[in-house]
């Protein structure tokens, strides 16, 4: 499917938001049908894929052994990694990350680390010398829009899932989980808000992410402390614009909470 | 201690479980899932579509361009780190000249048909599962095909010809292990991938394409009535886990 992108094309877009209409139906603030499945693949150490609408992500996580950095010799350390595979999107090529899929890890990244979700010191083994290192991989499937919000959440329920593998003698035998998860702290979860004209609206479909304005993502605990923050797009924004925008990521926060 | 019963209680010709399903990614053109006991694969045709760089164009007829990629969670054992390397490259070289030959591109001169396989899971048996799944994408986008490729690996673990090993097989350590993936293109009656690796007479090789046939009719089968699944539940859910 291709989608032409004019000025015509946008100016509807605008037009039909300031009226509450959205091609598919949905209010401005109304994500699409939500579903979160784990344990998607047996290779991994935990894993999920979530459908958000026709987008589909699949977020894995492999531990390994490795040693500490050396200004962190007691701790752990983890790695998030997406892959806008080109089987997603006829615009995604195969190769090295684009800035678009940086971006997209390193947000996703910053939402799991800033809010300690994962306690990197239980992550060590022996100080300075070996520790658990938690790579994550977040590989679409199917990119209909809002891929952020979808990995973000597909990040966390993977996390979740996660089991240690038999570790002994030094050696790690992936084929033996052991019941030990990886403890989450906290649940943060990512929400992307959208400014298209002078509306604001979540979980875009294609037409809408490539006609945007603004964008600004925040990452939330369950107590609604904010943990990461990333504004993107062509214009600015207000501090109005920012507070409110907040308001609708808490609000829709506490709702996607609910599918991990 | 020979090997004389397959671990999974499988029978000698026996394949694992074998679930097929067309039509998954929207965006693309035709796609597909495959999963044969552990191992998934997901399949995406884009195409026909202009192909760059200019060069690699062929004025006769359009060019098949399959690309085999294991998500990085995806193997036995470590991270399988994310990007083509050597392995990558060469499945995906042998899964074109796997396809190619029942497919019919002379309507499309300068254009590429792009086929994107993709593994979430893997347990031997992987660039097969590829093959299935990119044919059933292939055929549900719509191109003109003379057949379906069916693909399963076959080989001896010990002294077993055997039909679809799985890792543990294929990891044997106390006998001779051969590994013979094949495709097979059943309205031609014939092959087209061969590869081995291990040790094998001619005479078991030859056991061994005759049981992997068999096994590939059947899939075969399994292959068609994902697509006829497809067009008789053509809004069915995109759902395949």
């Amino acid at each position: 499917m291709v989608i032409t992108m004019n000025n015509e094309f946008k100016n509807h877009i605008i037009q039909a938001l300031d009226m509450n209409v959205r091609s598919d139906g949905r209010k401005l603030d109304e994500f699409r049908e939500i579903s979160v499945t784990t344990d998607v693949s047996k290779t991994a150490e935990g894993s999920a894929i979530v459908k958000v609408g026709d987008t589909v992500v699949i977020a894995g996580v492999k531990l390994d052994i490795g040693a500490p950095f050396p200004d962190r010799p007691d701790e752990g350390a983890i790695m998030v990694n997406v892959e806008l595979l080109p089987l997603s999107n006829p615009d995604f090529e195969p190769g090295p990350p684009s800035i678009e899929a940086i971006e997209l890890a390193r947000v996703v990244d910053r939402g799991i680390r800033e809010s300690r979700a994962i306690d990197v010191k239980k992550l060590a083994i022996k100080k300075g010398e070996k520790c658990w290192l938690a790579q994550i991989d977040i590989c679409t499937i199917n990119d209909a829009g809002s891929l952020l919000d979808a990995s973000a959440l597909a990040t966390i329920a993977a996390l979740k899932n996660t089991r240690f593998p038999a570790y002994e003698n030094e050696e790690i035998d992936y084929k033996n989980k052991t019941d030990k998860t990886l403890e989450l702290e906290k649940i943060p979860v990512s929400v992307t808000v959208f400014k298209i004209g002078k509306n604001y609206l979540v979980d875009p479909l294609k037409e809408e992410e490539k006609n945007y304005d603004a964008r600004l993502t925040v990452a939330l605990t369950e107590d609604n402390t904010l943990c990461a923050l990333q504004k993107g797009g062509e214009l600015p924004l207000t501090t109005d614009d920012i507070s409110r925008m907040i308001d609708i990521a808490s609000e829709k926060a506490a709702e996607i909470r609910k599918y991990i | 201690m020979t090997y004389e019963k397959r671990h999974d209680q499988r029978r000698p010709e026996e394949t694992r479980v074998i679930e097929a399903k067309a039509g998954v990614i929207p965006n693309a053109d035709g796609s597909a899932y495959f999963k044969i006991g552990n191992t998934v694969a997901y399949a995406a045709v884009y195409g026909p579509r202009d192909l760059h760089p200019k060069f690699m164009q062929d004025p006769s007829k359009g060019v098949l361009r399959c690309n085999y990629n294991m998500m990085p969670f995806s193997g036995m054992g470590d991270r399988v780190r994310p990007g083509a390397n050597r392995r990558s490259k060469e499945i995906s070289m042998v899964t074109e000249k796997a396809i190619l030959p029942v497919i019919d591109l002379s309507d499309y001169p300068n254009a590429v048909v792009d086929v994107f396989i993709e593994l979430p899971q893997t347990d031997a048996g992987s660039r097969c599962a590829g093959i299935c799944a990119a044919s059933i994408a292939l055929a549900d986008a719509g191109l003109s095909m003379k057949d379906l490729v069916s693909a399963v690996s076959v080989g001896k673990v010990d002294k077993m010809i055997v039909v679809d090993l799985d890792y543990e097989e294929e990891a044997y350590d106390d006998g001779p292990v051969a590994d013979v993936p094949i495709a097979y293109i059943s309205a031609t009656d014939e092959i087209s991938l061969l590869q081995m690796d291990g040790e094998i007479t001619k005479e078991e090789l030859m056991k061994g394409i005759e049981m992997g046939k068999k096994a590939c009719l059947k899939i075969n089968e399994i292959q068609k009535k994902a697509l006829k699944d497809r067009f008789n539940n053509p809004n069915g859910d995109h759902n395949e886990q």
